[in-house]
């Protein structure tokens, strides 16, 4: 049913990224890569791997913006971007299939592959451009919260979280329930003052984003300057330079 | 967004297949189309097929076209499966007309009703069409009022002048045909101008600074660096870009095609001393030029149409 679950589930899943610690390293979306690539919607297909004009699918994108200003006062955000698993997703309901749909019990937003047709209205329909095409399989893929890792009970407990969460090396990604207001994601949404992204569209995506927190910019050493180099050269010195200027 | 060949012929061939259709089955009932086998014959075939082979290319883009019967489950929700389920269903009333017209030679009776249940529902089948972009709230350029009313009046406009050349060519031609295109003309110009005003001033809602929530620092937001070297499938389907004086040459030449000369031609009929001939032929200009107007027109609203997705990538809506 591509209809939107009417009675919603105990829990709301989803993540919050902490734009203030996260380096734009990659490894969220090496690992997501590295892990889905033979999870639920393997594979994620690359073309041309090994040549020019590549193409592949990725749920995790990192991005660099600079914000905040020009020149010295911008900063530098790294900015991971993948599926939010909002609560009203168009992505679902414009989908003919019912292959798109959003699990009333935890609200993550899947793609059965075997109902898929692969029309792309779902990824049209994204605004944050979370949902990529496999060519190769003819079926839409997208981020799946690592539905195959976080309720694998052959996995140790504190390994069931996302493959993006487990490999951040800057702890700059938090995995939790939403709907539990002492979960580490809804204190962490609480205290920093997490948004959601694009909240004109209405979708009121699940996963938020904490905002980088206002920087403390100290004068910065300088380097010796030329300028009185002079006086406090040596006597020696002095004369060589006496003689070089001459 | 990604002007794809498919999606374009299946939407200005059935539109115009459906207009046809629609202003068939309103003047068989009106009678200023006579019950002929020769002239239904034809007429069918031509919206038929041109609503057939704009089904066919629908499915051409699809991953998986083997499984298209799926896209029918989905009515409740979704625009794409309302519009599947309804032009399936058209098929039903329209055939019953169809054969009534041709092998009954009777558009009476419960013919007229199959006749009038699918003008309706063909006319609501080209809303569901519209409703397919129109409810996308990602694109600016197809989320707004403009495009379901251009969508149905196109579809019209391009119906009615293949049923002007059908006329002339079977020799039932009424002026009513005529004044029709010429109204449908004008209110396809004036919807077209409009939208076109509409896009290029109607600010967008999100900006970089939504996107990424960053425009609470204060100031703009820009890319840095791009998560990837090589074109993603986002940057290939959304990504499309026209440049604008190319847009604007392409506006003009639908000016020209699709409203202007069809106009011109149209209307040059309405004089006496036109000789029959001459009216035929330029029925059948206007039916070619506004075709390729359409095609153009519908280009563009695929090529001029752009997608918040985008944003992160540097681009402005």
């Amino acid at each position: 049913m591509t209809s939107l679950p009417s009675a919603r589930g105990p829990k709301r899943l989803g993540l919050v990224i902490d734009l203030d610690t996260c380096v734009g390293c990659h490894a969220c979306a090496t690992n997501c890569k590295e892990w889905n690539t033979s999870g639920h919607s393997a594979p994620l297909t690359d073309l041309n791997a090994y040549q020019a004009e590549q193409r592949g699918v990725w749920f995790n994108r990192v991005f660099t913006f600079e914000a905040g200003g020009q020149g010295e006062n911008a900063r530098t955000v790294h900015f991971p971007k993948n599926c939010l698993h909002c609560e009203f997703p168009d992505c679902v309901t414009v989908c003919p299939t019912g292959a798109s749909y959003k699990r009333a019990e935890d609200g993550i937003v899947l793609v059965d592959a075997d109902k898929c047709i692969g029309c792309k209205l779902c990824s049209w329909a994204c605004s944050y451009g979370a949902r990529e095409y496999d060519e190769d399989a003819g079926v839409m893929k997208k981020c799946t919260l690592c539905i195959d890792k976080i309720y694998n009970e052959k996995l140790p407990e504190a390994d069931r979280v996302p493959a993006c969460v487990a490999t951040c090396p800057a702890k700059a990604r938090h995995f939790g329930d939403f709907n539990d207001p002492e979960s580490k994601v809804s204190r962490l949404t609480r205290e920093r003052g997490g948004y959601d992204l694009m909240p004109e569209t209405g979708y009121q995506p699940t996963s938020k984003y904490l905002p980088p927190r206002p920087g403390k910019r100290t004068a910065g050493a300088s380097l010796p300057r030329e300028e009185g180099g002079r006086d406090s050269a040596g006597k020696f010195l002095r004369w060589v330079d006496a003689v070089l200027s001459r | 967004m990604h002007p794809a060949f498919s999606v374009i012929f299946f939407t200005t061939a059935s539109g115009a297949g459906y207009g046809l259709l629609a202003l068939l089955a309103i003047f068989t009932l009106s009678g200023l189309l006579p019950a002929t086998t020769w002239l239904g014959f034809v007429a069918m075939a031509i919206s038929l097929g041109l609503i057939g082979a704009g089904l066919l290319s629908s499915m051409l883009h699809l991953g998986h076209p083997e499984r298209f019967l799926r896209a029918l489950t989905q009515w409740r929700s979704s625009w794409l499966a309302r519009e599947g389920v309804l032009a399936i269903a058209t098929f039903v009333p329209t055939g019953l007309f169809g054969i009534g017209w041709v092998f009954l030679n009777s558009t009476s009776g419960m013919f007229a009703w199959m006749a009038a249940l699918s003008a309706v529902m063909a006319a609501v089948t080209v809303f569901f069409t519209s409703m397919i972009y129109a409810s996308l709230k990602p694109i600016r350029q197809w989320h707004n009022g403009f495009v379901p009313p251009a969508y149905i009046v196109l579809g019209t406009m391009t119906g009615a002048l293949l049923l002007v050349f059908l006329a002339r060519l079977f020799g039932v031609y009424s002026p009513v045909f005529g004044i029709l295109g010429i109204a449908l003309l004008m209110t396809g110009w004036v919807l077209k101008t409009a939208y076109w005003r509409h896009i290029d001033t109607a600010p967008a809602r999100s900006t970089l600074g939504t996107a990424t929530g960053l425009g609470r620092l204060g100031g703009d937001v820009r890319l840095l660096e791009m998560p990837h070297t090589e074109e993603n499938f986002l940057m290939r389907e959304m990504g499309y870009q026209i440049a604008r004086k190319h847009a604007s040459k392409l506006r003009f030449l639908v000016h020209l095609l699709l409203f202007a000369a069809p106009l011109a031609l149209t209307t040059l009929t309405f004089w006496s001393a036109v000789p029959p001939l001459a009216a035929g032929a330029a029925s059948f200009g206007a039916v070619v030029l506004a075709g390729l107007g359409v095609a153009t027109e519908r280009w563009l609203f695929f090529a001029e149409a752009t997608h918040t997705s985008m944003l992160y990538y540097g681009r402005t809506m």
